[in-house]
C-alpha cells in the first residue's frame, strides 16, 4: 500500500489464504484473474500503460507455476512487476508437500531477482526491496514467495527505516564526458543517420526528449515494435517499424545509413536480421541502461550506459543542426517505390484483409485507442497500420510472443488508465489460450472492445509452413466456436463482420455501446505478413508482397 | 582460452545457484569454481574459471553484476596475480617404491599426508600445471584416488576485499567500469 498500490490481480489457494484474509483489511483492489497467466498479464498490462508497478497474487505449486509464462513475459519487455505467490509453512519444505514447488527455483533465470520469505519480519523489506528492483534501472519482474506461517505471523515493520538497500545492486549508470564527445562526433559527422527508438525510450518517459533530438538534426526514426508510439508516427521523421516485418523502406535506411543512434533498445535478433550483415557500413552508439546488453549482439563504436532521458538531454546541446535532407529524399524515393506492393492501394476486390480491418479501426477511433495486441498475424499488420502517435498507446508482448497476452493484458491497461479506449486486437488462435479472462472482464464490470481479427488458422505459423515448409498446412487450421454466441454467454454484445463496409460501423457501434463488445472479423484466411526477412536473412533481403495494380 | 574471475557475493542461501544458473543460462561453460568465506563478514568469495574469450569475458562479468546478489567483480586474467590449485592423491606404494615417490613428493614440496601399508596420500598445492606434472610423475605407480580444488585467486598488490554495507566505501563507490572495456567498434569508417 505505501508502494502505491491500487489493484492487485490474483487466484487465491490454500498457501496464500493468510494473505487474501488480510487484503479487504486494506484500500487495494482485488482483481480475480481466470488463470495465473492472465493475472500476471494483467498487472503487465497494468504497468505497461499506467507507468507504475503491476502487482499479481497467486498459491503455491500449480498457482505460482501458472505464473511462469507471464512472468518470463514481463522478463522479456523489461515490464516492472511484483509476483506475490504462497509457499507451503516452512517446517514442510523439501518434503514434497501438497502442493510445494520450488518457485524460486523454477523462476530463476526469469525473474530481475526473487526471494523466499520464511520468516514474518523478513516479509516487508522483502516487499519493499521487490518494489524497488521491479521498478529501478531495467524494469523487470520480481517474484517473493512466502512461507504460510511467515504469513500467519505478526511483525512489527518500521517502513521508512527500511529503505531498501541491496549492497550489491546499484542501478544507476552515467557516461563517461570523452564517451559523450565521441557520440557527438559521430553525430555531428554522420551523413545518413537513423535514429532506432526501442521500449526503454518508453520506460525512461524520453518521448519529448528524442522529438525534440531528431528535430534538431532532421535524423530520421525508425522504431522497434515495442518503440511504437514513442515517437509520433505522424512526425514527418518517422519511418515506422524495422526488422522481420518491417517496412521495406525501414530496412533499407537502417542497412544503408553511415550511423545508428540505438536508443533503449537491444538489437534482437527479430531487429537486426542476420547480424553479419547487419548495417554494414554504419557506426553505432547504443544509448542503454543496462550494461549488459552493450556489444552483447552488435559491437558498437560508442556505448552510452545510463537513463536515456538523462544522456539525450546531455547530448542535445551539442548536437548541431546539420540538414539530412539528401538522405531523407532518398528514403523518400524507396518508400514511393514500396507504395506499389502495399495493400492499402491494391484495388477493393471484394475480400475483407486484416490490414484493412485495422486500417479502419485506426480510422474509427481516431487513432485514440489504447490497442493491445497478441502474438501473431495481427500483430504485425497492427504494428503496419494502426498509427500510434501517443507514448504507452500500443500494448504488445515483443520478446516472449506469448499467445493470449491481449486480453488479460488489456483488461489490466483498463484499470491503470480508466479514461482509456483500449482495444483488444487478438488472432482466432491467441484469443482461444485465455478467453477465460471474459468473465474477469464481466466481473468487473471493464469497458473494453475486442476485435478479433479471424482467419481460422493459426496464421503465423500457416505462413511459415506457406514460404519454407512446401504449403503443407499440418496442426494450423482451426475448428473455432462461433465467437459471437460465446460472447453472448457472458452477457457480452458481439458483432460479425464479413466485408471491408462493416468494419467501421461495427468499431463505432462498439465504441457507442456501454459495456464490451467483441467483433468476430472474418478476414481473409490465405493472407501473409509482408515484407518478411526469413530466418539467416539480411535485413534488405525481404519477401515482398506481390506487386499490383494499384488503384489511383 | 580461459578467463579467470573472483566474485565477491553476499553470503546467502541460493547465491551459488543464481551464479551457476546464469552460467548455464548463457550457456557459458564452468571450467572450475571454487567458493569460501572471506576475512569480511557476511562476504563470500568465489573464484570461477570460465572457458571463453576476452569479449565472452566481458558479457560474463556484465551478466554477473544483474544479480543483486553480486557485490564486485574482478576479472583477474590479466593482472598480476597468484593462482594456486590444492590436490590430494592416493597412490599405490610398495616397499619397494615408497623411497621413490617420497623424493618426487619432496621435489614438488608436496607433503605426505597418510601413509598406508600399500598407499601413500599425497597433498600438493600450486598452480594447476605444477599438479599436472605431479600427476603425471605419480601414474606409473598407480593412482587410486585423486581430488582437486579447483583455481583460487588473489591479485597481487593492496586490493582488498569488499565490506559489507556501511564498514567500507568499497561498495558504496560507483560500480566498476565494466563498459569501459568496451568493444573495438565496428570500425568502419565515416563515410566521405
Amino acid at each position: 500500500m505505501r508502494e502505491g498500490v491500487s489493484h492487485v490481480f490474483g487466484y487465491p489457494g490454500g498457501a496464500i489464504l493468510p494473505v487474501y484474509d488480510s487484503l479487504p483489511d486494506y484500500p487495494v483492489h482485488h482483481v480475480l484473474a481466470r488463470h495465473e497467466q492472465g493475472a500476471v498479464h494483467m498487472a503487465d498490462g497494468f504497468a505497461r500503460a499506467g507507468g507504475g508497478v503491476g502487482v499479481a497474487l497467486a498459491t503455491s505449486g500449480p498457482g505460482a507455476t501458472n505464473m511462469v509464462t507471464g512472468i518470463a513475459t514481463a522478463m522479456m519487455d523489461s515490464s516492472p512487476v511484483v509476483c506475490i505467490t504462497g509457499q507451503v509453512s516452512s517446517g514442510l519444505i523439501g518434503s514434497d508437500a501438497f502442493q510445494e514447488t520450488d518457485i524460486t527455483g523454477v523462476t530463476l533465470p526469469i525473474t530481475k531477482h526473487n526471494y523466499l520469505v520464511t520468516e514474518a519480519d523478513e516479509i516487508a523489506p522483502a516487499l519493499r526491496e521487490a518494489f524497488y528492483i521491479a521498478r529501478s534501472g531495467r524494469p523487470g519482474p520480481v517474484l517473493v514467495d512466502i512461507t504460510k506461517d511467515a504469513q500467519q505471523g505478526a511483525a512489527a515493520f518500521d517502513w521508512d527505516a527500511a529503505e531498501p538497500t541491496p549492497p550489491g545492486y546499484r542501478p544507476d549508470h552515467r557516461p563517461r564526458a570523452a564517451e559523450y564527445r565521441q557520440a557527438l562526433d559521430l553525430i555531428n559527422g554522420a551523413r545518413r543517420p537513423v535514429m532506432l527508438v526501442g521500449h526503454g525510450v518508453a520506460l525512461g518517459r524520453a518521448e519529448e526528449l528524442v522529438r525534440a533530438f531528431a528535430e534538431r538534426s532532421t535524423i530520421p526514426v525508425a522504431v522497434t515494435l515495442l518503440g511504437i508510439g514513442a515517437f509520433p508516427a505522424s512526425h514527418p521523421l518517422h519511418l515506422g517499424m524495422m526488422g522481420m516485418h518491417g517496412e521495406a523502406w525501414v530496412n533499407e535506411a537502417v542497412q544503408q545509413a553511415d550511423l545508428l543512434i540505438a536508443l533503449g533498445m537491444r538489437f534482437d535478433d527479430r531487429v537486426t536480421g542476420t547480424l553479419s550483415t547487419f548495417a554494414p557500413g554504419a557506426r553505432k552508439i547504443h544509448v542503454e541502461i543496462d550494461p549488459a546488453e552493450l556489444n552483447k549482439n552488435v559491437t558498437v563504436d560508442v556505448g552510452l550506459v545510463g537513463d536515456v532521458g538523462e544522456v539525450l538531454a546531455t547530448l542535445l546541446p551539442g548536437v548541431a543542426p546539420n540538414d539530412h535532407s539528401a538522405w531523407l529524399a532518398r528514403i523518400d524515393e524507396i518508400r514511393q517505390h514500396a507504395a506499389s506492393r502495399s495493400i492499402q492501394n491494391f484495388a477493393d476486390d471484394g475480400r475483407l484483409y486484416a490490414a484493412h480491418a485495422i486500417h479502419d479501426l485506426w480510422q474509427a477511433t481516431g487513432g485514440r485507442a489504447v490497442v493491445v495486441t497478441d502474438v501473431g498475424q495481427h500483430q504485425m499488420w497492427e504494428a503496419q497500420y494502426y498509427r500510434h502517435d501517443a507514448p504507452r498507446s500500443l500494448i504488445t508482448s515483443g520478446g516472449l510472443g506469448p499467445m493470449g497476452f491481449a486480453l488479460p493484458a488489456a483488461i489490466g491497461a483498463k484499470l491503470a488508465r480508466p479514461e482509456a479506449d483500449v482495444w483488444v486486437v487478438v488472432g482466432d488462435g491467441g484469443f482461444q489460450m485465455t478467453m477465460a479472462e471474459l468473465g474477469t472482464l464481466v466481473q468487473e464490470r471493464i469497458k473494453i472492445n475486442i476485435a478479433i481479427i479471424n482467419n481460422g488458422y493459426l496464421g503465423m505459423v500457416r505462413q511459415l509452413q506457406e514460404f519454407f515448409y512446401g504449403a503443407r498446412y499440418h496442426a494450423t487450421p482451426l475448428v473455432n466456436p462461433d465467437f459471437v454466441t460465446l460472447a453472448s454467454a457472458y452477457g457480452i454484445r458481439g458483432i460479425r463482420v464479413t466485408d471491408r463496409a462493416g468494419v467501421m460501423p461495427a468499431v463505432d457501434a462498439a465504441t457507442a455501446h456501454d459495456g464490451p463488445v467483441l467483433l468476430d472479423i472474418r478476414v481473409e484466411p490465405d493472407d501473409a505478413v509482408y515484407p518478411m526477412v526469413a530466418a539467416g536473412a539480411g535485413l534488405d533481403q525481404m519477401i515482398r508482397r506481390p506487386a499490383q495494380e494499384v488503384v489511383g | 582460452m580461459s578467463s579467470t574471475f573472483v566474485v565477491y557475493v553476499e553470503d546467502k542461501p541460493g547465491v551459488l545457484n543464481r551464479i551457476a544458473s546464469l552460467f548455464r543460462r548463457r550457456a557459458f561453460n564452468i571450467e572450475s569454481l571454487t567458493v569460501g568465506h572471506t576475512e569480511a563478514p557476511g562476504v563470500s568469495r568465489m573464484t570461477i574459471v570460465v572457458g571463453t574469450d576476452r569479449e565472452g569475458a566481458r558479457k560474463v562479468e556484465a551478466h554477473l553484476y544483474k544479480l543483486v546478489n553480486v557485490l564486485r567483480v574482478d576479472d583477474v586474467t590479466a593482472t598480476p596475480a597468484v593462482y594456486r590449485d590444492l590436490a590430494m592423491i592416493k597412490v599405490t606404494a610398495t616397499p619397494d617404491t615408497r623411497s621413490h615417490i617420497m623424493q618426487l613428493v619432496d621435489v614438488y614440496r608436496a607433503r605426505i599426508v597418510d601413509v598406508a601399508p600399500g598407499s601413500l596420500m599425497v597433498e600438493v598445492t600450486g598452480t594447476e600445471d605444477k599438479i599436472d606434472s605431479l600427476l603425471d610423475v605419480l601414474r606409473p605407480y598407480g593412482v587410486l584416488e585423486a581430488v582437486r580444488t579447483g583455481r583460487v585467486a588473489m591479485a597481487r598488490g593492496n586490493a582488498r576485499t569488499p565490506r559489507m554495507r556501511g564498514t567500507s566505501a568499497a561498495l558504496r563507490g560507483p560500480i566498476p567500469r565494466i563498459v569501459s572495456q568496451l568493444g573495438r567498434g565496428t570500425g568502419v569508417p565515416l563515410s566521405a
